[in-house]
């Protein structure tokens, strides 16, 4: 990894406007917060704050949580750990050297000893060297061992997604890569209200969990987040917006873009859509989309990560087998193309909001 | 440049000389003097504590002399240092005897199983019985064990037992493991050692995050041993471990067992440096390297090493020289890359087991007629749980579905019940009757 391409990202990722690139959504608040949440009363916080809220939350209820990762003890490039090594010490929040096989393998132990860890991969991007102690280790623990060993108090916090300038190594969307490996759990929430239910969630569940936050959300996703701690279910799929004539999925910061898509599409075309956030990529939610699809007869599948065996393909296979007599077009998935994150052609490269309106016209017009 | 050379050497010979006057202390690494800058005129960059100096200089590895080899016994089983007598009772010491002939004798009649095609595969421990069983010794119960494969004798010291051993192998129901992993895969909550996996290395910095784990726990009197062989060592799990354990200070032993061969691939090719032990001091981790033939020299290092790793919360990496002395594995067979003449002399004058018989034989100890006995009794014991073993039913084959999450997911329960379908339509082709219903 370039710690110097690195320190250029996060000196740019302060400045809310960067002149040669803009942002390709508009975030869409939370609006389907149980009221129960709210009545412990609630905060505005951005995406970065909820989830040091919610390590805030997990470290103070457990003594034995541990929060470490590359630059974690000064409060994270992204500022997600902020003052918490002040708080709970430094022999709980602390910096590890620069080495990703290390921090998950690390992050293992800890959890076979009983212990909670959540653990910070800087870039999903930087992922790939700890694949072997993910995939190999952590996924499999329990299972080799007949159940005697395993490191279910373990999670992985990874900062992923386009951020508009990115390029190859600070874009990329690689959930796909794990979703293929028994034994994980793969969640990446769309805002601050789930990115704190669903981060508390993964350190409670017994399993090892990997939760990919779009690190383009961190300052931009700002709401009303319940101060209290909350767990937000994972393997559960949410509906955001109601619509009976076409199914939009996505997860991520892509359902913002799904979101403002289904606005223009009532506008535009009179086409009702209803727009699906997955949540959880493994366990993924067949439940709610197979019903979202008999229903509407019609579905396009948007991520941002790579066509050619994204977890687009997945969904496409399952909606194919369990709803083939609903279908009225062909499933549509609108992705990133088959090449590296860009740089300066970043804006060609994300499946924007014309690519899924163009879509939809298609789908409706089939 | 001969001259030169010459004076190099010299140098050299003298530090060797003077470790070995100091043969029992811990390895000093020889400070060069480069004596044109006073002392008095350190550096302030933040990545070093360093003098400076005014003529470059190049530090070659033939500069730092080989960390000395610890031991105990000659190969004669005759005490070298009287004061490195660990003097243990003639209870230990056949307990040591006995459990490395255990270990011999069982992996003799498994190796041979799996030339018979009775298990699917095997890993013999023959020359290192005795850093396993030196080491396990040395070591408290509630120590928490990380393996690479072959340390199955610190299983055998913490009595797991010729069934479980056995019943490992064949997979069977009494598998702890439930039959999901290949043969000598063992592992045991009880004895606290945690299950082997295949890829290496990756056990190494777990070992690491478990130690932190139990350093924070209050009066914590526990430390985490890892071993590892000297092949895997060339991965980088090896050194993230290495790195994490110094800076994190975490209270684990860094076994290696340095056999001299990572399958055909001999450690010539493996390292240029000293061994694993001469990368200790570059990782800021103390260091001590032992004959891994003489039971007593890894039980007496060991010993230190625990108390060290636990008063201090500091990690130590161990090496254990030895010999490979069988093949790989059983899909390996080593006279393709090796002498036999090599292994022969590995095998008997160099061996673990005739050191400490000899040894046994001075004291007194040892009774040709009741060590025969011994051994026949396990090798009856060996075969007859083999027989056992093999006629136990395998686990039910719905449990391949269960272990890959706490609770069995939706997808796979829909899974298992498309099996159940599938089985039960074709059940004369599946192999039901050896497993468990």
């Amino acid at each position: 990894m370039n710690r110097h391409t690195k320190s250029i990202l996060i000196s740019l990722l302060k400045h809310k406007q960067i002149s040669v690139t803009r942002s390709h959504f508009t975030y869409y608040p939370d609006k389907n917060v149980p009221a129960v949440l709210l009545s412990e009363g609630v905060q505005k916080m951005n995406m970065f704050q909820a989830i040091n809220n919610a390590m805030d939350k997990a470290l103070e209820e457990d003594n034995t949580a541990l929060l470490f990762g590359e630059d974690v003890g000064f409060g994270g490039v992204f500022r997600c750990s902020i003052n918490l090594r002040d708080k709970f010490g430094k022999d709980r929040v602390f910096n590890t050297p620069l080495c990703e096989q290390g921090i998950a393998g690390f992050a293992i132990g800890v959890a076979n000893a009983g212990a909670t860890a959540i653990a910070e991969i800087q870039f999903a991007d930087y992922i790939f060297p700890a694949f072997d102690q993910i995939v190999n280790e952590a996924a499999k623990y329990r299972y080799r061992s007949g159940g005697i060993f395993d490191c279910g108090s373990l999670t992985f916090r990874v900062p992923c997604g386009a951020v508009g300038h990115g390029a190859l190594y600070h874009s990329q969307s690689p959930e796909a890569y794990f979703a293929h490996t028994p034994g994980l759990k793969v969640v990446v929430p769309r805002g601050p209200l789930k990115a704190k239910g669903l981060l508390l969630a993964c350190i409670k569940d017994k399993n090892p969990c990997i939760v990919f936050e779009p690190k383009t959300l961190y300052r931009a996703a700002v709401e009303d987040v319940p101060t209290g701690s909350y767990i937000s279910e994972i393997g559960k799929a949410d509906i955001l917006r109601k619509g009976n004539d076409i199914t939009l999925i996505g997860w991520g910061t892509q359902v913002h873009v799904l979101l403002e898509v289904a606005e223009m599409a009532k506008q535009q075309l009179n086409v009702d859509c209803e727009v699906v956030d997955l949540v959880s990529i493994l366990p993924w939610d067949r439940e709610t989309i197979v019903n979202s699809v008999k229903k509407t007869g019609r579905v396009i599948i948007s991520h941002e990560a790579p066509l050619t065996q994204g977890f687009g393909s997945e969904i496409a296979a399952q909606i194919q087998e369990k709803c083939f007599l609903y279908l009225e077009a062909p499933i549509q998935r609108i992705t990133g193309w088959d090449t590296p994150f860009p740089h300066v052609f970043e804006p060609f490269y994300l499946p924007n909001k014309l690519r899924c309106l163009s879509a939809i016209k298609e789908i409706i017009n089939y | 440049m001969s001259f030169v050379r010459q004076i190099t050497k010299f140098s050299q010979y003298a530090k060797i000389q003077s470790y070995f006057k100091n043969i029992s202390a811990a390895p000093v690494f020889h400070v060069r003097s480069y004596g044109s800058v006073p002392a008095d005129d350190p550096s302030t960059f933040p990545g070093a504590k360093a003098p400076f100096i005014s003529k470059p200089e190049m530090i070659m590895p033939t500069d730092v002399a080989p960390i000395p080899i610890y031991r105990v016994m000659d190969s004669e089983g005759v005490i070298v240092d009287s004061t490195q007598d660990p003097q243990l009772g003639e209870g230990l010491v056949k307990k040591m005897f006995r459990d490395m002939v255990m270990l011999n004798t069982m992996d003799k009649i498994l190796y041979e199983s799996q030339r018979q095609g009775r298990i699917s595969f095997y890993m013999t421990n023959f020359g290192e019985e005795a850093s396993h069983i030196g080491s396990a010794a040395a070591l408290e119960m509630r120590d928490l064990i990380y393996g690479q494969y072959r340390e199955a004798g610190v299983l055998v010291w913490r009595g797991f037992t010729i069934e479980q051993f056995v019943d490992q192998c064949y997979g069977n129901d009494a598998d702890i493991g439930r039959g999901k992993q290949m043969p000598v895969h063992y592992g045991s909550k009880e004895l606290n050692f945690v299950t082997i996996s295949s890829p290496l290395s990756t056990q190494m910095p777990q070992a690491v995050g478990a130690a932190y784990a139990f350093k924070r726990q209050q009066n914590n009197d526990r430390i985490v041993v890892c071993y590892f062989g000297e092949g895997a060592a060339s991965e980088g799990d090896a050194h993230a471990a290495f790195n994490f354990a110094a800076t994190l200070d975490c209270p684990v032993i860094l076994f290696c067992r340095n056999n001299g061969f990572a399958i055909s691939t001999p450690s010539t090719e493996q390292y240029k440096g000293d061994g694993i032990a001469g990368r200790g001091p570059a990782y800021g981790i103390a260091t001590m390297r032992v004959d891994g033939t003489d039971v007593f020299a890894v039980y007496n290092a060991m010993k230190k090493a625990r108390e060290y790793v636990l008063r201090e919360n500091k990690p130590i990496i161990f090496e254990a020289m030895a010999y490979r002395v069988g093949h790989h594995s059983t899909s390996d067979d080593s006279t393709a890359y090796r002498s036999a003449e090599e292994i022969e002399v590995w095998n008997s004058k160099e061996h673990p087991i005739s050191k400490l018989q000899k040894y046994m034989r001075t004291k007194g100890w040892f009774n040709e007629d009741e060590e025969n006995a011994f051994v026949k009794d396990i090798r009856k014991q060996v075969l007859k749980q083999i027989s056992v073993s093999e006629k136990k039913l395998k686990p039910n084959w719905r449990e391949m579905f269960e272990g890959v999450y706490d609770e069995v997911p939706q997808h796979l329960k829909e899974q298992m019940q498309e099996l159940e379908k599938h089985i039960a339509a074709h059940s004369d082709f599946y192999p039901l009757k050896h497993f468990k219903n």
